[in-house]
């Protein structure tokens, strides 16, 4: 990235503007979430200083406004993550929430006593225990996809967990403790010569990587909006339309409705039929324009950055004794896990925040993955597109300041 | 001496530095020279689960007095521990349970009470003032 694009890029963003305990701030804890530039929140404000209508009711003309904002934001999204159809975007309020609405919708039909779904060991508690719970109702099992020691799923083993009873599977696009970037694209070839369906948690892989929901030919695809320059309380599910017309709505009320007695409701088409009651359209509209801020900015100028930063953190990073690094894979985007020889994460963490370096310590919420490496947490540090080599020469330096004070 | 005289005394210790890294620096070795609670006590009975760091406490009875040990798995959690035996252990159930520690806010160090922080320590405080309620009613009975 030429640096003037990034000097433009780092403008944008008022938060970098700041200074933590008398230090510039460094923000490394993107991957819980990213700051927003200005034209999103921008966006939000003038859709509540002017539309401010609800959708899909109303006859007047603000009302229609904000409908056609709505739709079209949908429409964006559907181009960006290239999906067949608009009705297949379905607004949630987050990954979470996309993941949920998955796991209920889709067992109601789908799933019964003695059915298996398949996960990997490194999901997110979200892409966990939503399948938990349907099995604990079912009656289904939980079965896990493995790692080696770098932190590969081990696709070999993940063939022979299928069976004629494997209903679904559901894994991270990439680990948001780890970043390694999962062979979804295998998994899903391999699943769907056995007609299983796949879901892809795509809150990490979302912000990282181009994502081409046809080519990839995944059923289910999730993200959060906060993750990739959006706000907070707006995501996306996207869903094959064939899956989305055969699941039951997952929550009842206004505007999901075509027809309702007191004797029997009839349910609207899709999307509708997903989204109950009064949707985010500011979140919507904010996420619309953070996905039209990264086109303007040039989605492969930004991998091909976010790329080069990471090799340069863990060149730096590598450098460093006693510094020990985990999830080592050569497929990686965006994070990078480690901890310090004798020292604990959250007495890391604690100094970095001193010096002005926001990461992230503890289990990351993927507590059974970091279980599995028998550590009792890491120190996560994640970038995003305005982060720069400067900062992570300072990351650095402040690493050997901690393992100076804790030595 | 009491409570308030001991959490005086630290305000006052900790006036010295004008230099954060001064003063976690300082707070690193008290946290280091915290005499490590028997391993005995490692358990899960004296064990607060803070999620981020591990928090051990536990208590006993001498003279009328509670006395406190503790032990963490993050230095600066005992660091802050320390702090908190140093005020609380060795008074008198009801001034254990009276005590407000507002002597960490003054020296800076509020921030790792925060709850949201998951450090364990507002929880031990918690179980530290529960202590001195069983030991009270022990005495009464
Ligand atoms: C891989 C992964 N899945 C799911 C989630 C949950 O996202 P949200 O909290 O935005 O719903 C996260 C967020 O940390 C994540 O990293």
């Amino acid at each position: 990235m030429k640096e003037s694009t990034l000097n433009k890029i780092r403008s944008d963003f008022p938060a970098l503007n700041q200074k933590i305990n008398g230090r510039p701030l460094i923000y490394f804890d993107n991957a819980a979430t990213t700051l927003k530039p200005e034209v999103v929140t921008d966006s939000i404000a003038t859709y509540y200083n002017s539309i401010n209508s609800n959708v899909h009711r109303g006859v007047h003309f603000l009302s229609q406004e904000a409908t056609d904002a709505f739709e079209n934001a949908r429409i964006s999204i559907q181009k960006f993550i290239n999906a067949s159809h608009s009705h297949e975007i379905i607004f949630t309020k987050g990954t979470t929430e996309s993941i949920n609405l998955i796991a209920y919708s889709f067992s109601k039909n789908f799933i019964k006593e003695g059915d298996e779904i398949i996960i990997s060991v490194m999901e997110h508690h979200a892409n966990i225990v939503p399948w938990q719970m349907v099995c604990e109702e079912k009656g289904a099992k939980l079965k896990i996809i493995p790692m080696d020691d770098a932190g590969n799923l081990i696709i070999e083993d993940f063939e022979n967990l299928i069976t004629e009873k494997t209903k679904i599977v559901s894994v991270s696009h990439i680990s948001n403790v780890l970043g390694i970037v999962n062979p979804v694209k295998k998994i899903i070839e391999i699943s769907h010569k056995y007609n299983i369906p796949v879901m892809v948690d795509g809150a990490q892989g979302i912000v990282h990587k181009k994502i081409d929901v046809a080519e990839l030919d995944c059923d289910f695809y999730c993200f959060s909006g906060h993750k990739i320059y959006g706000p907070m309380g707006v995501g996306v599910l996207y869903g094959k339309e064939k899956w989305l017309e055969k699941m039951p709505p997952y929550q009842t009320g206004g505007e999901m409705i075509k027809n309702v007695t007191f004797k029997k409701t009839t349910f609207n088409e899709l999307p509708f039929k997903f989204e109950a009651g009064t949707p985010n359209v500011g979140g919507v509209i904010g996420l619309q324009a953070a996905l039209n801020y990264l086109s303007a900015t040039g989605l492969d100028i930004i991998y091909d950055y976010e790329e080069e930063l990471l090799k340069y953190a863990i060149e730096k990073l590598s450098l460093i004794d006693g510094l020990q690094s985990y999830g080592t894979a050569s497929n990686k985007s965006g994070v990078i896990s480690f901890l310090l020889d004798g020292i604990h994460q959250y007495d890391a963490g604690t100094i970095l925040d001193k010096l002005g370096i926001a990461v992230r310590t503890g289990n990351h919420c993927a507590q059974p993955l970091i279980d599995s490496i028998g550590i009792s947490g890491t120190i996560r540090a994640s970038f995003a597109m305005y982060n720069t080599k400067d900062e992570i020469d300072k990351f650095a330096e402040a690493i050997l300041t901690v393992q100076e004070m804790f030595g | 001496m009491t409570i308030e005289e001991i959490e005086n005394q630290l305000v006052e210790e900790f006036g010295l530095f004008d230099d954060w890294m001064d003063k976690y620096n300082y707070l690193i070795e008290m946290g280091k020279s915290l005499p490590v609670i028997d391993e005995k006590l490692k358990t899960d009975r004296y064990l607060i689960s803070g999620c981020q760091s591990k928090v051990w406490v536990s208590a006993e009875m001498k003279d009328g007095k509670v006395i406190f040990k503790a032990d963490s798995d993050a230095i600066i959690t005992k660091g802050v521990i320390s702090l908190l035996i140093r005020v609380l252990s060795n008074q008198t159930p009801d001034d254990i349970i009276n005590a407000n520690l507002s002597f960490l806010d003054k020296i800076g160090l509020k921030e790792h009470l925060s709850p949201t922080r998951s450090n364990g320590l507002t929880s031990m405080i918690k179980q530290m003032k529960l202590y001195a309620l069983a030991f009270k009613a022990k005495m009464s009975k």
